[in-house]
């Protein structure tokens, strides 16, 4: 134990020394947090639309206001031919063009199929089918109250209605921010944790201070232990700072309990940092140690669930996520933040994240070679 | 003229001799297009829900059928008590719940109206939002076609939706051009960074610089191997692209070639630049690495649209040469534009290239001074 | 003083990598505070040997036991015996002086009271209190030797293998670093000392020469040099390393 104290006091006095490495572990992820918040961000806030009107009528124009009042949609121009509409998107002015043929309002009142024609842009495919479920809703409220003018006029006794009350819970304000600060928290103390430790060892190694520590009758666990403890404990740090400016700055909502959230990063950040030191074991250089921790990081954010839903993945990839340490915390922390889950609500998890954590620290301390062969 | 190719093939063997790195180089490119080709969908599918009814009767039961058997909903359970929802919502095994009242059908006839309520998991708004969405035209659907018998209802306003360029919305066609961008620019810009860090750091530098070869030889014969690589990387991912995952190649080639040589030129010489402020390899490391991937992934409207974000973010986005590659390639191969549509975002990168490039002289100059 | 207490006994060690024998059956014993300096020029396994006697690499076969310990199955054991200084510069850079004992002696598990001591204790006798608190970037390479050399001595080690201890070092204090190795074996310590410095091996008890993984010759600085009748070590050297070279004289 006295040992493993011994590395660990030696471990902070070289980050302090490191001029260069103290802002990239202090104020880099708050940087980075502050501007990913911002930037990651799916929500289609307004699309600039062209519109070829062709019908001109109060009907046309009250559809037409209709999307203009939502706030989301911004006529930019207004043309008398759709080819001229057409280049605007080419140029990327404009993302959607919204047509109204000839005879719209004269097929509305003699039921008569009035169509119009709604053109996006669809190289973001995502952002496209977004504004097409705006534009949709959009049309529907508009039938919706034909459908109410009309019972005035025909005095039609059969219609009923279903009406649809929705009730958002856990951020019923539909804050974006909520939802992501907690994944790009996790995601920012992964990068850091898993860059510091994976570097950290294969250092040593490149320095050939490591050859001095072999030397010694220090034990393969106290040497892992004193390497994944520093990084550790600057892990937690980072987290609880970026909470505390997540609380602050966005307002976002802790409502589970504050102790099983900084107890189970306690578990995450083992499985993160062991993987980590693992890295470093099996490495000869930093740049190899760094090109691999990216390697492995990137395949874990891009299928962690942070900006897509795993549920929406094949099934195959779903079982690979199983396997993606940084997805079952991110699910954690929503959770827990956002909703109040207990304990045993996210017992999966824990699970996972704790056989995996065990597997990666015996893994790493048994590669770790005291003696070369 | 010889003893300049025998130093380009001693800069490939340092390249070769390290087959990890060259593995995660070569490797990644084609992983991530997998990723985002197979596994990566923005789309809905899918989503669990719940049904807690307490009605039973035939028009609740067939707004659920109708609900579970569209592609967006998968039943998780039926719910029996009030008590239950909430333990699921935070255990994640399902994103919304249907609530019929007592007596659903019997109320509708009687009052000609009957509420059907959703909890809807928010905590993820956008998903919750295009669910959302997905549940209120299946109910309106389900009200004018069963219940009114207004299938032919002809006064109902239908919109017909074309999707320009991407008609499947597959996000594949977003993210090739972006894989380009940050492929070309991760290879040139933070491998040139390094290589030449790397030599200063262990004093090869010196020896190189006092050898007949002017130093801007030097600077090309170190960059020529990795401009090689980025590009066969780069036509390795379009290949990919165009072949596995069908993304259209509308417009012309030699345009694309053209105009990712300027983009590789203003990557390699932002690699320079770096190369001449950074000390050593560490700190090359991690200014291209908090200085160049991420701005590169996260600000270029790789993945997320740049339109969205606030103004100073949007200010900055115009700095990074991803974006406007990014422009540009997805102009000339989604929307098959020629030259006169990108002339702006061409002339922007040139611009940022002779920038780097006289910043560096510059330092260079002062160094050797 | 020499005991006839042996403290490293090696039989026919071996070390080979693929095909490229590095250390090939060597055999010596060492006595326990005996100077034993090992020669050879570069590249003759004189690493490779010593990494071996250290646990810091397995050997391919033969026998060998440090301090009573086998060098295949209880390398750890060996570890808590002796003190090491690598031929390259392993302490931290960016660690100063006193911080760099303070560690090693927490790892050998000395207590905060006895490292304070014995580092006062020590700096002083080198003449280097006046550092204590100075990073070990900031020092010039013949002290950070020095100071190599006393971080292996501080948990008081029976048996101190150092590899090229002297290496790029000024007269003066390569001087002083024997003064120092001279010290330590009249506290009763056994010392095996690699070197490429001829002269040096005069300073030995006994000598052993290799020559491309083997030990070419094994004895006292004078015993060899009646054997060849030369002068110096350096000319058995010579003889020893190249034949033809030194035909040719």
């Amino acid at each position: 134990m006295r040992t493993i104290l011994f590395l660990i006091q030696k471990e902070f006095l070289q980050i302090r020394r490191n001029k260069q490495m103290l802002p990239i572990i202090f104020f880099v992820p708050i940087v980075q947090l502050l501007v990913l918040v911002f930037a990651a961000n799916f929500e289609v806030k307004l699309v600039y639309v062209t519109l070829v009107d062709y019908d001109k009528s109060s009907s046309s124009r009250s559809l037409v206001d209709k999307f203009a009042s939502t706030g989301r949609f911004k006529f930019v121009s207004d043309y008398n031919s759709e080819k001229l509409a057409f280049q605007e998107i080419d140029k990327n002015i404009a993302k959607m063009a919204l047509i109204i043929p000839r005879g719209f309002e004269r097929n509305i009142s003699r039921s008569e199929f009035p169509e119009i024609q709604i053109i996006l842009n669809a190289v973001d495919g995502a952002a496209a089918g977004i504004i097409q479920n705006y534009a949709a809703q959009i049309i529907y409220d508009y039938n919706k109250e034909l459908v109410k003018s009309m019972r005035l006029i025909q005095t039609q006794p059969t219609i009923s209605t279903i009406t649809v009350k929705e009730r958002y819970w856990y951020n019923p304000e539909l804050n974006f921010k909520f939802y992501m600060v907690p994944g790009i928290l996790v995601v920012l103390v992964t990068i850091i944790g898993m860059f510091l430790t994976s570097m950290n060892i294969v250092k040593e190694k490149e320095m050939g201070t490591i050859e001095q520590l072999n030397v010694t009758p220090i034990k393969k666990y106290q040497f892992i232990t004193g390497k994944l403890v520093p990084f550790w404990i600057i892990a937690m740090f980072d987290l609880a700072l970026g909470l505390f400016l997540g609380k602050v700055l966005f307002h976002i909502p802790i409502v589970g309990n504050i102790f099983l959230i900084f107890g189970l990063a306690s578990i995450y950040l083992i499985v993160a940092l062991s993987f980590a030191l693992f890295v470093s074991t099996v490495t000869e250089t930093q740049q190899q140690a760094m090109f691999i921790s990216w390697f492995f990081v990137v395949i874990f954010i891009l299928m962690s669930g942070l900006f897509t839903p795993i549920e929406s993945m094949p099934h195959w990839a779903q079982i690979v996520t199983l396997f993606n340490p940084i997805s079952h915390f991110i699910e954690i922390m929503r959770r827990v933040i956002l909703k109040g889950a207990g304990f045993f609500d996210v017992l999966q998890q824990v699970w996972i994240l704790t056989v995996y954590g065990m597997v990666m620290l015996i893994l790493s301390v048994w590669r770790y070679r005291k003696v070369s062969s | 003229m010889y003893t300049f190719i025998q130093f380009v093939k001693k800069e490939f063997l340092h390249i070769f001799r390290d087959y990890r790195t060259l593995l995660v180089l070569f490797g990644m490119p084609p992983v991530q297009l997998l990723i985002f080709g197979y596994a990566v969908r923005t789309e809905v599918n899918d989503a669990n829900i719940a049904i807690y009814d307490r009605s039973k009767d035939y028009i609740s039961c067939e707004i659920s059928q109708k609900l579970l058997s569209s592609q967006y909903f998968k039943l998780t359970n039926y719910i029996s008590n009030e008590s239950e929802i909430e333990a699921g919502f935070r255990q994640g095994k399902y994103k919304v719940v249907v609530c019929f009242a007592p007596e659903f059908s019997k109320q509708l006839e009687r009052t000609g109206n009957a509420d059907v309520q959703f909890l809807i998991d928010a905590s993820d708004p956008n998903i919750s939002n295009l669910l959302y969405g997905y549940i209120s035209s299946i109910i309106a659907d389900y009200q004018n076609t069963k219940i009114n018998k207004l299938s032919k209802a002809g006064w109902m306003v239908t919109p017909q939706i074309k999707m320009l360029y991407n008609p499947e919305m597959k996000s594949v066609y977003m993210f090739v051009p972006g894989l380009l961008a940050l492929i070309l620019m991760l290879v040139s810009a933070l491998m040139t960074s390094i290589a030449i860090t790397k030599e200063k750091e262990t004093g090869t530098m010196e020896v190189l610089l006092v050898s007949p070869l002017k130093p801007s030889i030097i600077i090309i014969g170190k960059v020529i191997p990795y401009t090689l690589l980025a590009l066969l990387n780069a036509f390795s991912v379009l290949a990919l692209g165009v072949y596995v995952f069908g993304v259209p190649f509308k417009g012309s080639f030699i345009l694309l070639l053209f105009e990712t040589l300027i983009y590789l030129g203003t990557a390699l010489s932002l690699g320079i630049m770096i190369s001449t402020f950074a000390k050593t390899q560490q700190v090359a490391l991690m200014v291209s690495l908090a200085g160049l991937l991420l701005p590169t992934t996260l600000l270029s409207g790789f993945i997320f649209p740049t339109e969205n974000m606030p103004l100073p973010l949007q200010f900055i986005s115009n700095f990074i040469p991803a974006k406007w590659y990014l422009i540009i390639t997805r102009n000339i191969m989604l929307k098959g534009l020629g030259f006169s549509y990108i002339r702006n975002e061409t002339l922007i990168l040139i611009s940022m290239m002779v920038f780097f490039l006289i910043v560096s002289m510059k330092k260079f100059k002062i160094r050797l001074d | 003083m020499i005991s006839d207490k042996k403290v490293i006994k090696v039989e026919n060690l071996t070390k080979r990598f693929g095909s490229f024998i590095a250390v090939n059956d060597i055999s010596f014993e060492v006595g326990e505070g005996e100077i034993f300096g090992f020669l050879g020029a570069n590249g003759a396994g004189k690493t490779t040997a010593i990494k071996m006697l250290t646990g810091l690499l397995l050997p391919s076969s033969g026998e060998a036991t440090v301090a009573g310990f086998d060098a295949f199955r209880q390398s750890e054991k060996i570890k808590k015996n002796i003190g090491y200084m690598s031929q390259r510069f392993s302490l931290y850079e960016d660690l100063t002086i006193a911080e760099n004992i303070r560690l090693y002696g927490g790892i050998y598990g000395l207590s905060n009271k006895h490292i304070k001591e014995q580092t006062n204790i020590l700096l002083t006798k080198m003449k280097l209190i006046d550092y204590k608190n100075s990073l070990i970037a900031s020092l010039p390479l013949g002290w950070r030797q020095k100071l190599a050399f006393a971080v292996a001595m501080f948990h008081d080690p029976k048996i101190v293998f150092l590899d090229e201890p002297t290496g790029g070092v000024d007269p003066i204090t390569r001087r002083q670093f024997w003064d120092m190795i001279y010290e330590a074996v009249s506290e009763g310590k056994t010392i095996f000392v690699t070197t490429h410095y001829m002269d040096e091996a005069e300073y030995c008890d006994r000598v052993s020469i290799m020559v491309d993984g083997k030990i070419a010759a094994i004895d006292t600085p004078s015993k060899l040099k009646q054997q060849f009748n030369v002068k110096s070590i350096n000319d058995v050297f010579v003889r020893l390393a190249r034949p033809n070279m030194a035909l040719n004289q």
